[in-house]
């Protein structure tokens, strides 16, 4: 099955080391995720796109308990098979506090402060039968 | 000087689900009944300012309520519409444009979490499709990292579910009537960790209107105004953490509520141990805790003592979200933040009933907080 990126410019793909898209301010360095065009720091109107850290700390997190409304959501929303999963802020070092999806979504497994590292999730299967990924954060083992 | 401005006259629609009525008509309802809190006639409002999010535009409600000419603007804000209504109200009065004057929330929402209009709300739709564009894993986040920093407990979020719905069922026009203890509140279903069913407010149903006119022509309308000293509206500033984010800054910044705070003291010049009484957004149970903390009324983490001790009850000394708040009342966008406001009227005027606070309250405050990071605060007297 093929696999195909939920949305083109978020982040690389296909790679081996996939990374975010952000932009970085070109006045004043600030870091933005996702891409965008001007800066809410400065107010600066140009900026370049920049590569964010695979790897950080999680921040903050939750668990989505419930399957979320359809649309916007993609994945399973059949309250018989949806699974809970992890949502958190993983701060990237030096650059900005990114929201994501989080690999795991037991909540005694998640600690602030815990080391976490970029991945490729799958999401749903489209139209075409290919898997839709996205991406997430897994704990570093 | 500025003219001042008095509320002197107020309207409800009961909250919670009313099969078979808009919420257009509800908005209605609490229009008329407004008047008639006032004993002004309809063709006597001089303008109006009212919202909604998710019921239509407020100013087609004249084709029921009377064809009158009224200056009528429509108000859209998020969760501060009703907030941004009674600003802006506020502002035309103390002007000097005219003298008497409404403003109007109303709302009806489907059943379960908001649905979120990523493309509305300036997200990718990447966002929404991930699982991310859900207003409640904020709000779990959120104090998630607050009980991490401030050693708040889980049975505190748990007591602040009891008092919410002890409070609505003393509330006639509350949407949640039946009391829950701590520990049903801990052990309902969770959703968004450490949240669970019974700590989070629901979309629902309702309406509010307010009357305003000129403090020194109150006396025409009622024997009790009470006086509006502050309304202020603030949005995000860089650096704060908030609803429907992709991503925040490294370096910290406080947020709206705090902005819009400490503008509404020195708007009114006073301080937070003035308050006699306190509405503040509680979308969540945890965000009452962290709203404490935030409009000044503590240091963060006193709340964990001030809860467990009971100093917000209604008998208490700080007594918070009287009426049952966003918990027992659930959320319809337009009209919250205007709910507060009556309830804080109601309070100052003595007419709250069963859950009248005993501690004879002089100056009440009001507090919303919602998406995309904004925040609304009032400041009343008597």
């Amino acid at each position: 099955m093929a696999q195909v990126p939920v949305t083109e410019g978020v982040f690389t793909w296909p790679s081996e080391a996939p990374q975010l898209i952000g932009s970085r301010c070109v006045a004043c360095g600030n870091h933005m995720f996702p891409v965008q065009s001007g800066c809410p720091k400065c107010t600066g109107d140009k900026t370049e796109q920049v590569f964010l850290g695979r790897r950080g700390t999680l921040w903050t997190w939750t668990v989505q308990g419930f399957p979320p409304k359809a649309p916007p959501y993609a994945g399973d929303v059949d309250p018989k098979t949806f699974k809970a999963f992890g949502v958190g802020y993983v701060e990237l070092p030096g650059q900005i506090k990114v929201e994501a999806r989080l690999t795991e979504a037991d909540p005694e497994k998640l600690k602030i402060g815990m080391e976490m590292e970029m991945v490729i999730v799958p999401l749903s299967t489209d139209a075409s039968g290919n898997e839709v990924v996205t991406f997430a954060f897994a704990p570093v083992a | 000087m500025s003219t001042e401005v008095a509320i002197v006259g107020i309207g409800m629609h009961e909250f919670g689900r009313t099969e078979g009525v808009t919420g257009m008509e509800q908005g209605v309802i609490a229009v008329r009944r407004a008047c008639a809190d006032a004993g002004v006639k309809w063709e006597d409002v001089q303008f109006a300012f009212g919202g909604s999010a998710a019921a239509g535009a407020a100013d087609t409600m004249v084709s029921q309520l009377g064809l009158t000419g009224l200056q009528f603007i429509n108000v859209a804000n998020g969760c501060a519409t009703g907030g941004s209504a009674l600003f802006s109200a506020y502002n035309t009065i103390r002007s000097g444009v005219f003298d008497l004057g409404i403003a109007i929330g109303f709302d009806k929402h489907e059943r379960g979490a908001f649905r979120v209009d990523t493309r509305g709300a300036g997200l990718g739709n990447w966002y929404g499709a991930s699982g991310l564009a859900l207003t409640t894993q904020f709000f779990g986040m959120k104090i998630n990292r607050y009980m991490h920093e401030y050693g708040i407990s889980h049975s505190t979020l748990g007591k602040v579910s009891e008092k919410a719905f002890r409070n609505g069922s003393m509330n006639p026009m509350a949407w949640r009537r039946k009391p829950i203890s701590e520990q049903e509140a801990l052990d309902s279903l969770m959703l968004s960790y450490p949240l669970t069913q019974y700590m989070f407010c629901s979309p629902g149903e309702g309406g509010v209107a307010l009357i305003l006119a000129r403090a020194d022509k109150a006396h025409l309308y009622t024997d009790k105004p009470i006086f509006l000293d502050a309304a202020v509206v603030r949005s995000r500033r860089f650096g704060s953490f908030e609803v429907l984010a992709p991503s925040i800054a490294l370096e910290h910044n406080a947020g709206p509520t705090v902005d819009s705070s400490k503008a509404a003291f020195e708007m009114a010049g006073i301080g937070p141990e003035d308050i006699d009484i306190a509405q503040l957004q509680d979308t969540e149970a945890g965000a009452e805790v962290m709203h404490m903390a935030e409009n000044g009324f503590c240091e963060h983490g006193e709340q964990e003592f001030m809860i467990q001790a009971g100093e917000t009850e209604i008998g208490g000394k700080f007594p918070v979200n009287t009426d049952g708040g966003c918990l027992a009342n659930g959320e319809p966008i337009g009209a919250s933040g205007l709910r507060q406001v009556y309830e804080n009227v109601l309070q100052l005027r003595g007419q709250a009933g069963a859950r009248q606070v005993p501690n004879d309250p002089k100056v009440a405050y009001t507090h919303v907080y919602g998406a995309p990071g904004i925040s609304g605060v009032t400041i009343l007297s008597r």
